[in-house]
């Protein structure tokens, strides 16, 4: 087990190191401006990019980023936040979107573990046929149009919620941006669920279990929740993947200075902030291979057939 | 049951001569696709996708050139005024129309008719993922086959750029496409097809894996038959069905990633629209005008829950359930 | 209720189950009749397709959702925990009380593919206790020990080592024999193997078989065989149901079916099955396949691919004739007023070929 984990470390690791160079080599090898603002004279931007060592070899330079990274410097923006150092802005950033996408994962596992589960153990009956269309809206309506709704009704018809985020009330104004981000998880984890049980309770293990005379919630907790759930934990991390891209536009809509706003302004404004854009990718990607390395580790612990080597093949 | 009351006639203990029985009539007729189409449409969820996909494919081309105004057209009265926000009424009413001209989904807050754009938009939402969603097809498609087919390094190395391109955010490709493209359609298909075809190339180079170690494919090599010939020739056909349940769910992802992008605003720019773009101002006049964001809203969640029926229906179709006995 | 006979331990009466699927109501079971005597062991022979797993399915209440009962009863003879002899009818159980009382501790059930019949996520010992647990009034270390005693018993060496082994941990032949000590866990009367030797190379089939044979004696277990493989019913069977498309179309004891068949169906099963003496191109194989039970076939369902049917075969349905005691059959060939017809050259050779074994073996 050691050595499997040690080995998706290893390559985890390796990738992002892999792609840390590619997006630094194509964010510096870009045409263009670094500097778009037009009051820079031609001597000023020359002063700027000698100052920032921008004119040596470019692997000179990507040594020196890197080496600036692995101490947890991503360095200064060129246009935004008029140049202020990159992990000052972040640190706030981070803090707000890691809590409110925190709360929002675990509102939609949670809802949609049960509304799954609670649909496959009725199946065919009302409550199916309601987390079925529960979930088709889910994946059909995204979450920000989700959130324009409910910031449109209960914080400006009925001004009962902050109609913009507001730190100092963070929790009361974390539930309509949790919320709508969770939506989608919410659904597809319902959906993936109620699928996962159905089948496993038409395996034939469970109707070994059931000729056994295993019945009711007996049945359920040991053999099939057990198994429908280990293959829903691979779903979990492209989906709070999608939640980050979705984060974007709801810290947009409601005024969240998170990292999706941040990478909005870094790409969308009128200039594009190179160094914002490599630091936000290099954020991203990190948490993207650290979510689905934990999610890898997670998976060889929970199923025995990954935690379990085999050994012993005996004879019939 | 044997039924008791009847009454053999002479004749009854004939044997019957005249017959064929080494003809099977049970499933002589049944082609697969016949089959798989018979699925489909017994299917009540899919037939329902299918009709408002097509009504809205239909909408989107029929729709703008149906209307007297064009898209970007700023619709003036008679005295030069601009018919601002006329909200969704019946026609006739004095919020409905104006000057004799009607509008079904009201004109948004530069006077611009929004049946016309709400069609054009889904229209240009329906372009760019019907092409790139192609393109990712083809791409994903050969990529697949090949490194399925050829397998050992070829393979090895081709996963290997797969995993890292597949461990790439798509939202970190758009920023830095947004370096160097401008804004606009272009960046939307090129993000999406960077990213969309990793899916299709993993269907594909299982369905060769699985497909390879068969008889028929070993046959056809022992007779001297070129590789590329037996992946197209032979496999091609096999793999069609797995591929086209994956552009089925491929086609709402696009459709998403187009209205994300513009909502953000590096997506299509005006005058030009989109469903995400319309989504977009609508939400920017939600406090004055907030009828303007339901038509825009209203066709994107219809789409998706047309392709999303459609998409699970042919997943059943071609991997039908048959009860056990 | 009331059963045939003193030794009868389960009935089958009239059985007739259809499902509802999209495609329309497939009627699967048209009125099956089956005795199961203690001590003996029963087998139900049918191509795939034909309701023999169908119909044991409805005696363990694992019958799919989609599944109707239309009319029939499973009787079923037992002694009570209070020690009382009593006869219930296993379709009117409510499925609660059936897992209670009847599955495991009085019916087991032995699955076709034991790759997928086991839990990957539990160690075979605690797969096997689970049952005891279940209905058996001990602790877990009782449990335990009975598990590795029954470990032991479907002859699986290092048991104390396999009970903390997870499934995919060991091979078909070793999972099967788990599947079948789970089975045994609590003390069953009535063993259904539903093609236990389907999945399983041909040199481990031969020893499960061996295994369940024997256990079958030690326990005094009275046993039904699901299978397609004639080869299986000969080798383990007293008693033989061929079932075609929802129906037993013949019943006798083993030699009836395999030395006197009646049936142009069990004639063409047999001529079918492979032997040391014929010669490959003289094999012969049943034209067609199954009736789509989708449509209800008017008169005999196997008349299409019978190549001695008979006129009245097209409208009615033959009613079971009776050869003997123990043997009848659904032709209309055993009318009195049907020409005579003979099984073919080949069967006849066949047969005397074997019979001619069985003397010199004697």
């Amino acid at each position: 087990m050691a050595k499997y984990i040690l080995k998706r470390v290893g390559l985890a690791l390796l990738t992002l190191f892999l792609i840390v160079f590619i997006l630094f080599v194509l964010v510096r090898i870009m045409p263009g401006n670094p500097f778009p603002s037009e009051r820079m004279s031609a001597e000023q931007i020359a002063n700027k990019r000698a100052e920032m060592g921008l004119d040596d070899p470019i692997l000179v330079q990507f040594g020196r980023y890197f080496m600036n990274l692995l101490h947890g410097d991503f360095g200064k923006g060129t246009s935004l936040y008029y140049g202020a150092p990159i992990n000052t802005v972040l640190s706030t950033c981070i803090s707000n979107s890691f809590r409110i996408g925190g709360i929002a994962i675990l509102e939609g596992t949670a809802v949609g573990l049960l509304l799954g589960i609670t649909a496959a153990l009725n199946k065919g009956r009302f409550l199916d046929g309601f987390c079925t269309v529960f979930s088709i809206l889910g994946v059909c309506v995204p979450g920000y149009v989700f959130l324009i709704f409910l910031q449109y009704f209960f914080a400006y018809r009925i001004p009962f919620f902050p109609y913009f985020f507001d730190p100092n009330r963070f929790v009361f104004s974390a539930i309509l941006p949790s919320l709508s981000l969770s939506l989608f998880t919410m659904s597809t984890v319902a959906r993936f669920t109620r699928n996962e049980m159905v089948e496993v309770m038409d395996s034939d293990y469970v109707h070994l279990a059931e000729s056994k005379g295993m019945t009711g919630s007996l049945l359920v907790r040991k053999h099939i929740l057990r198994n429908a759930l280990i293959p829903i934990v691979t779903v979990l991390g492209p989906l709070i993947v999608d939640l980050l891209t979705g984060a974007l536009v709801v810290e947009k809509i409601y005024g969240i200075n998170g990292i999706g706003k941040l990478m909005v302004d870094a790409i969308a404004g009128e200039g594009v902030d190179y160094n914002y854009v490599l630091a936000l990718g290099i954020l991203y990607s990190a948490l993207y291979i650290g979510i689905m390395l934990v999610v890898d580790i997670l998976y060889g612990i929970i199923d025995p057939r990954i935690r379990v080597s085999a050994s012993g093949e005996g004879e019939a | 049951m044997a039924d008791t009351t009847y009454v053999p006639v002479p004749g009854d203990f004939e044997l019957l001569t005249d017959r064929d029985i080494t003809v099977d009539k049970n499933f002589a007729s049944q082609s697969y696709w016949k089959g798989v189409a018979t699925h489909f449409f017994h299917n009540r969820r899919a037939v329902v996708g299918l009709v408002l996909v097509l009504v809205i494919v239909i909408l989107a081309i029929l729709g703008p050139m149906l209307s007297p105004y064009a898209y970007d057209q700023i619709i003036r009265a008679a005295d030069n005024e601009q018919v601002v926000a006329k909200g969704i009424a019946p026609p006739g009413t004095s919020e409905g129309s104006f000057a004799g001209m009607t509008f079904l989904f009201g004109t948004d807050d530069l006077g611009r008719d929004l049946w016309t754009r709400t069609w054009q938009g889904a229209r240009v939402s329906l372009i760019i993922a019907f092409v790139t969603i192609f393109i990712d097809m083809i791409i994903g498609m050969s990529y697949g086959l090949i490194s399925g087919y050829f397998g050992g390094m070829v393979d090895n190395v081709m996963q290997r750029i797969v995993e890292v391109a597949n461990s790439v955010p798509r939202l970190v490709i758009v920023s830095v496409l947004a370096i160097f493209m401008p804004k606009g359609m272009g960046l939307v298909i090129v993000a999406l097809l960077l990213t969309e075809w990793i899916g299709m190339s993993k269907i594909a180079r299982a369905e060769m894996l699985k497909m390879k170690e068969q008889e028929y494919v070993l046959a056809s090599r022992t007779l001297g038959a070129k590789s590329l010939h037996i992946i197209f020739k032979q496999i091609l056909p096999n793999t069609i069905g797995p591929i086209i349940t994956q552009m089925m769910f491929s086609i709402p992802t696009a459709i998403f990633t187009e209205a994300f992008l513009s909502f953000v605003g590096v997506g299509i720019m005006l005058p030009q629209c989109s469903i995400g773009s319309l989504i977009s101002t609508g939400f920017n006049n939600i406090t004055t005008l907030p009828y303007q964001i339901l038509s825009p809203i209203a066709v994107l969640a219809l789409q998706m829950l047309g392709f999303n029926f459609i998409g699970d229906g042919f997943r059943e179709a071609l991997a039908p359930k048959l009860e056990d006995m | 209720m009331e059963m045939k006979n003193e030794r009868t331990i389960l009935q089958i009466n009239d059985l007739d189950i259809s499902f509802k699927t999209n495609a329309g109501v497939i009627h699967a079971i048209r009125g099956v009749n089956i005795d199961l005597q203690k001590g003996e062991t029963v087998a139900i022979v049918g191509e795939s397709g034909s309701g023999k797993s169908v119909t044991m399915k409805a005696a363990v209440g694992l019958l799919d959702a989609n599944a109707t009962v239309n009319s029939g009863e499973i009787l079923y003879r037992y002694v009570d925990d209070a020690g009382k002899e009593t006869i219930v009818d296993l379709l009117k159980m409510p499925k609660k009380q059936l897992r209670n009382t009847i599955n495991g501790s009085h019916i087991a059930m032995v699955f076709q593919d034991p790759m997928t019949s086991l839990d990957p996520t539990m160690t075979i010992g605690k797969q096997i206790m689970e049952g005891i647990l279940l209905h058996k009034k001990v602790d877990k270390q009782a449990a335990a020990a009975r598990a590795l005693e029954l470990l032991e018993l479907v002859g699986i060496t290092h048991a104390e080592a396999r009970m903390k082994n997870y499934p995919h941990q060991l091979s078909g032949g070793m999972r099967q024999r788990v599947v079948i000590a789970i089975a045994l866990a609590s003390d069953p009367d009535i063993l259904i193997c539903d093609e236990p030797t389907t999945a399983l190379d041909v040199t481990i089939q031969a020893r499960i078989l061996e295994l369940i044979k024997e256990i079958q004696a030690r326990l005094k277990l009275s046993v039904i065989y699901i299978t397609h493989d004639l080869g299986v019913v000969a080798k383990v069977a007293d008693y033989v149901n061929v079932m075609y498309a929802g129906k037993i179309i013949e019943v006798g004891n083993v030699n009836e079916i395999f030395y006197e068949p009646k049936h142009p169906y069990t004639w063409g099963l047999l001529a079918a099955m492979p032997d040391l003496e014929t010669d490959d191109d003289r094999l012969m194989s049943i034209p067609g396949s199954p009736p789509n039970l989708l449509h209800e076939p008017k008169g005999d369902a196997f008349a299409a691919r019978n190549p001695f049917a008979l006129a009245i075969d097209e409208k009615v349905a033959p009613p079971m004739f009776k050869v003997s005691e123990t043997h009848y059959a659904a032709t209309w060939l055993l009318h009195p007023d049907a020409p005579k017809v003979e099984m073919p050259q080949e069967l006849q050779a066949r047969i005397a070929r074997a019979l001619k074994d069985v003397e010199e073996y004697l």
